[in-house]
């Protein structure tokens, strides 16, 4: 029955304006071919696991959504502003939509409160006090407002993970991406920071996750994507998608991960 | 039960609560022992070597102090050249000292480029305090330069006009070294930012700079600047020399300095700009919060190693006729009466440049220390 009711509610959502459109892209680093005739549609309020082997351009595809890598064909279209070449129309972009690297890629030489501040103060034009209670409304959210002061290389992990995602929130972006982020930690560290993505998405935040954390895209995701050598091979909820997998393809991936856990 | 009756006199002697440890294993005894007497080998270079120090310090110290002469009256070298090398002739530099540290310099006005060199001094310091280090800091030094260019031109305020081709000594070492660096530096900055500029224009206008002035030595690029230069110029129209010269080590400073830049933002993680990129943060807000203050603390060593190395390649101006700190020592023995006492010049000269470059140096470890702090745990 739940599932019945999942399938209602992402169909439902699919009817709202898309947040993200991925239209026949295609990318190549050299002769390499990373993504092909890639074709996606993120509603807005919808969350996407992306799950594959590695090399199969899960990253790649994620990456070229805020343009940190730029594609060569099709069309990416995000928030309803196109990506191109055009500075302007990027900044937009980039503004409204966050990101989780697998390395954290905290500024080191700030503050853990600097770290959250500084993109609010000068690229929203925030006042400095407003910017910081802000941020430290965000740093109580990922639970940690007594480390503000702190550098980060002085915190574990999966704190300073959870500090990456308060620091992307404090932009108050539409979207949130995440490229594998909790492939980098310990064990101990990674329920700390899915939890802090599981309440994340609860709160209805648009959220295209990179994973390998099954576990988290059945509790959470709308539609899990599968791909495999630069192209989506399946896609559907989790349950389809764990339960009964159509394509060879996913047998063999999911088996791996089933094994490896 | 055996092990408590074997545990007792252990803790009932008195030595078993803490003591110091054997006089031969700490302090300067213990050091001793552990760096300079641990086998026959290392014994016999310790000896050696003490030997040796002892002997070249001794003799120094009769050449430098006892047999020295510190004065003479007006002139009379006489008594110096009777030492014949067994004692130092420190009268030259008594004599001589103003016009090391002054060169031509009109004589009774000589307070105002001693007045420059203790600005100078004082930027420094200032500079070198981290309190300082807000916007107030530039227009310090605009004030303090054009005081300094006030002060050493003259011509207004009732200072009596002193032109450019009578100045001399240290103070025309600092003004190419602290003008040479103040503009090198961001004009290297700029040049490394270039070089990693995705607008091939830029960039190759950045490697084609770097390339020509690292090609050359200075010195040539000093005589094109002085000799090549004028040629190009209009009829009637004169660049100071000094201004050439100054123009001259700019650029090839900047080049050097480009590269060590480049180095810093070279061995800064990708993830750091993805990271800038991600939050919106704009190209020169991205560069200027992120990306230049890692990079350059990064390359703090580096970096001062070029700075004192420009600092004493400012006297290779003696090649066009300009009287730097070690040009103007070079010319106060041409006097015949002096001829003859360049080792005491020459050491007084060295012992100038090493208090500037040694306090350049312990400056750049402690800075060090302190901005990577964040580094420590």
């Amino acid at each position: 029955m739940s599932e019945t009711l999942e399938q209602i509610a992402s169909a439902a959502r699919t009817d709202a304006p898309p947040a993200i459109l991925l239209d026949k892209v295609n990318k190549w680093f050299g002769a390499l071919h990373v993504l092909r005739d890639v074709s996606l549609n993120v509603a807005l309020g919808e969350r996407l696991v992306v799950c594959g082997p590695s090399g199969s351009g899960k990253s790649t595809m994620i990456r070229c959504i805020n343009r940190l890598e730029t594609h060569q064909e099709g069309r990416i279209v995000v928030n309803g502003i196109e990506l191109s070449d055009d500075v302007k129309a990027l900044d937009d972009i980039r503004r409204e939509v966050g990101m989780v690297f697998q390395s954290f890629n905290l500024f080191p030489h700030l503050t853990i409160l600097e770290n959250c501040t500084l993109a609010p103060i000068w690229v929203r034009r925030m006042p400095k006090a407003q910017a910081e209670e802000l941020a430290m409304e965000y740093l109580t959210r990922v639970r940690i407002p007594e480390q503000a002061k702190k550098y980060p290389g002085q915190l574990s992990g999966g704190q300073q993970q959870r500090v990456a995602i308060a620091r992307a929130l404090c932009m108050k972006p539409k979207i949130m991406l995440f490229d594998e982020p909790t492939s980098a930690l310990d064990p101990e560290m990674i329920k700390e920071v899915l939890d802090t993505m599981v309440s994340l998405a609860e709160d209805g935040m648009t959220m295209i996750c990179v994973t390998h954390e099954m576990g988290f895209a059945r509790q959470v995701a709308d539609r899990v994507v599968f791909m495999d050598r630069g192209e989506i091979v399946e896609m559907g909820t989790p349950a389809q998608m764990f339960e009964s997998p159509q394509t060879e393809r996913l047998k063999l991936f999911l088996s791996q991960i089933l094994r490896g856990h | 039960m055996s092990d408590l009756t074997l545990n007792t006199p252990a803790a009932a002697s008195p030595e078993a609560v803490s003591r110091s440890a054997p006089l031969s294993q700490v302090g300067l005894l213990g050091w001793a022992r552990a760096n300079l007497f641990s086998g026959w080998l290392n014994t016999a270079v310790t000896l050696v070597l003490a030997y040796l120090l002892i002997r070249w310090i001794v003799g120094f110290a009769e050449w430098g102090i006892v047999n020295a002469i510190w004065s003479v009256p007006d002139n009379q070298t006489q008594a110096c050249r009777d030492l014949k090398g067994t004692g130092a002739c420190w009268a030259v530099i008594a004599e001589k000292h103003r016009f090391i540290l002054f060169g031509t310099y009109p004589f009774e006005e000589h307070w105002r480029p001693a007045l420059c060199v203790l600005l100078f001094i004082g930027l420094y310091v200032v500079s070198a305090m981290r309190r300082f280090w807000r916007p107030v800091l530039g227009l310090i030094w605009a004030v303090v330069l054009t005081l300094i260019g006030v002060l050493m031109w003259g011509g207004v305020a009732g200072l009596s006009y002193v032109p450019q081709e009578r100045w001399g000594g240290l103070v025309i070492t600092l003004i190419l070294a602290t003008f040479g660096l103040a503009f090198a530096f961001p004009l290297a900055i700029l040049v490394a930012l270039g070089r990693r500029s995705k607008l091939p224009a830029i960039k190759a206008l950045c490697v084609l700079y770097v390339e020509l002035i690292r090609g050359v030595p200075l010195i040539s690029l000093l005589f094109m600047a002085s000799v090549m230069f004028p040629l190009f110029l209009p009829e009637g129209m004169n660049i100071d020399k000094l201004l050439r010269a100054q123009i001259a080590i700019i650029l090839f400073a900047g080049a050097y300095l480009a590269e060590v830049v480049r180095g810093g933002l070279q061995a800064l993680p990708k993830g750091q700009y993805e990271a800038a990129d991600a939050l919106g943060l704009s190209y020169w807000q991205k560069t200027g919060f992120i990306i230049l203050p890692q990079a350059l603390r990064m390359v703090i060593p580096p970096l001062v190693n070029t700075f004192i190395g420009f600092f004493k390649d400012t006297s290779l101006v003696l090649i066009i006729g300009i009287f730097d700190l070690l040009t103007a020592g070079k010319t106060a023995i041409i006097e015949p009466a002096w001829q003859g006492f360049g080792i005491e010049v020459y050491i007084t000269v060295g012992a100038i440049y090493f208090v500037f470059c040694f306090a350049m140096s312990k400056y750049s470890q402690n800075l060090e220390a302190e901005l990577n702090r964040h580094r420590r745990r």
